[in-house]
């Protein structure tokens, strides 16, 4: 028998391939922290890769936040309106893109943008031997490839949630206006009155661990990208489908513990 | 040409040391049993057919694969038992050429050569970092292209800038992988006729893997012919294919020598 028809699987090559994936992730977050901590911290590289993560991603995230905002106060007008209670649209817009839209809308427009990019470069300089080239320098490419580009996301996706709610409440605002008279400060008061300290805490911590989440799983796509050209289309491709699936579940799993610490 | 009168070669003083090294990736069993030794100011080319382990056996010299089994002493230190920081260390003695030269796609020219050295070498001012990248440009000479991308070069353009950016650590030892791939005959020849030049300009020894036999007769002091994950043969160039054995025969055969 053939070398490659008697490999042995503990159970078959898909399950082994699964299980060994999440124990190299682990190890591969579990590096993450480890090499944070250490010196050279790269202050240069993370500036420059929060500008490429913060800057060029707000365009898209205006666009977006702004249109968020015009279309959830059209879908929430109405339903307001058969109870006669449109003077709480502000605050419903408020809690809802504050609380809920703003950061989910970033972390998933980034892991679209962001991961698929982090995935596709770190993975391209992988087949082409650049990860190598820089190991070989004496230069730690982890340290200077992952790190940076894991903490400029860690630091920029909070920023940009913040940044796309602003907008979203902008675009609501304008929306709101053309229906009614009012200014935009007491739009903006009424909006944050039904938001407490907690809420904004609680999604500012989300978005931190969106963009963790987004920039380790971009960066370990990508330094495991196998099978060239093919390999790098893979990892971007995995890298924003894995991203969007994680998010989704630090989603249930945050707004739980969330409520569980409101409750007490 | 007789490579032998280009360069003094101390054959007292070993900067590589190979003993009985294994490597196998999974069942399939690359090296079987490696012994060598690299003198200081000596070119070597290994020669082999593709898939043989030519390039294994390099990349495990500079730590980038565990072998398996077997000693590897480079520059008297045991590679395998170096922690990270001394085996950064021991890099920085060593310049690796790839075989797609492996530029930084997002540097110009200048930000490949300069990036090693800022990364390696702390406090430099901007006029050494750009004395040294001229410095390591002019040795290749393609000085010209400073300001280029890896994109804008041809193959023989990036071959070169790729061992400019090793010869910018003043290297003690070269690794070369696959110089001449994917060249023309002559730019082949050119970079032929610089890895002779940064021998006798650095005073490097230097591993020189190929298939090509004109690169090895041109550029090596020894030749050593890899075969079934084993050394079959290692001496001169003409003494090595001087012989009746008939797979290395098939093996000078098949290639074409200028």
């Amino acid at each position: 028998m053939s070398t490659l028809l008697s490999k042995k699987y503990v159970f078959s090559k898909g399950i082994d391939q699964y299980f060994t994936g999440i124990h190299d992730a682990y190890k591969f977050t579990l590096l993450f922290f480890k090499e944070v901590t250490k010196r050279p911290f790269h202050f240069r590289e993370v500036v420059h890769q929060s500008f490429e993560v913060g800057i060029k991603s707000l365009a898209l995230i205006s666009l977006t936040g702004f249109i968020v905002g015009i279309v959830f106060t059209k879908q929430s007008r109405p339903s307001l309106e058969d109870f006669g209670a449109t003077s709480w649209l502000p605050s419903l817009i408020g809690i809802a893109i504050v609380k809920a839209l703003g950061p989910l809308v970033t972390a998933l427009i980034c892991a679209g943008k962001v991961g698929s990019g982090i995935g596709a470069e770190i993975g391209s300089m992988k087949v082409t031997e650049q990860i190598d080239a820089m190991e070989v320098s004496a230069i730690n490419p982890f340290k200077y490839l992952v790190v940076t580009r894991v903490v400029a996301t860690t630091i920029t996706i909070p920023i940009l949630a913040l940044y796309c709610s602003f907008v979203a409440l902008y675009g609501s605002y304008l929306n709101v206006h053309t229906e009614e008279t009012s200014s935009i400060i007491s739009f903006y008061q009424n909006a944050f009155k039904s938001i407490s300290f907690l809420d904004i805490f609680s999604a500012l911590a989300r978005s931190v661990v969106y963009g963790f989440t987004i920039g380790i799983v971009g960066c370990y796509k990508g330094y495991n990208a196998i099978q060239g050209t093919r390999g790098v289309g893979k990892a971007a491709n995995q890298a924003v489908v894995l991203a969007m699936f994680l998010v989704f579940i630090e989603e249930i799993i945050i707004v739980q513990i969330v409520n569980w610490i409101r409750f007490f | 040409m007789d490579k032998q009168k280009l360069h003094s070669i101390n054959y007292n003083e070993s900067v590589i040391s190979i003993n009985g090294l294994y490597k196998a990736f999974g069942d399939l069993e690359v090296l079987k049993g490696i012994d060598f030794n690299l003198f200081k100011g000596e070119n070597v080319a290994v020669l082999g057919k593709s898939g043989t382990g030519k390039s294994v056996l390099i990349k495990i010299l500079i730590g980038l694969l565990k072998p398996d089994k077997g000693e590897v002493i480079v520059l008297g230190k045991n590679v395998e038992e170096l922690d990270r920081k001394n085996l950064d260390a021991l890099r920085l003695r060593i310049g690796f050429s790839f075989q797609n030269s492996a530029l930084y796609d997002s540097m110009d020219v200048y930000q490949n050569l300069a990036f090693p050295l800022t990364m390696n070498v702390k406090n430099l001012s901007r006029k050494e970092v750009d004395n040294a990248v001229e410095e390591a440009l002019d040795a290749v000479g393609i000085i010209d292209k400073i300001h280029e991308m890896p994109s804008e070069l041809s193959g023989g353009q990036r071959k070169r800038i790729g061992i400019a950016r090793t010869l910018i650590l003043k290297p003690e030892i070269m690794l070369y992988d696959e110089p001449t791939s994917g060249l023309d005959p002559v730019t082949s020849t050119e970079i032929n006729k610089l890895i002779n030049e940064v021998q006798e300009l650095y005073n490097t020894s230097s591993i020189i893997i190929t298939h090509d036999l004109t690169c090895a007769k041109n550029t090596s002091n020894r030749t050593a012919i890899l075969l079934d994950g084993r050394f079959m043969k290692v001496g001169r160039f003409d003494d090595v294919f001087d012989t009746d054995d008939a797979q290395l025969k098939g093996f000078f055969n098949y290639n074409f020598i200028q």
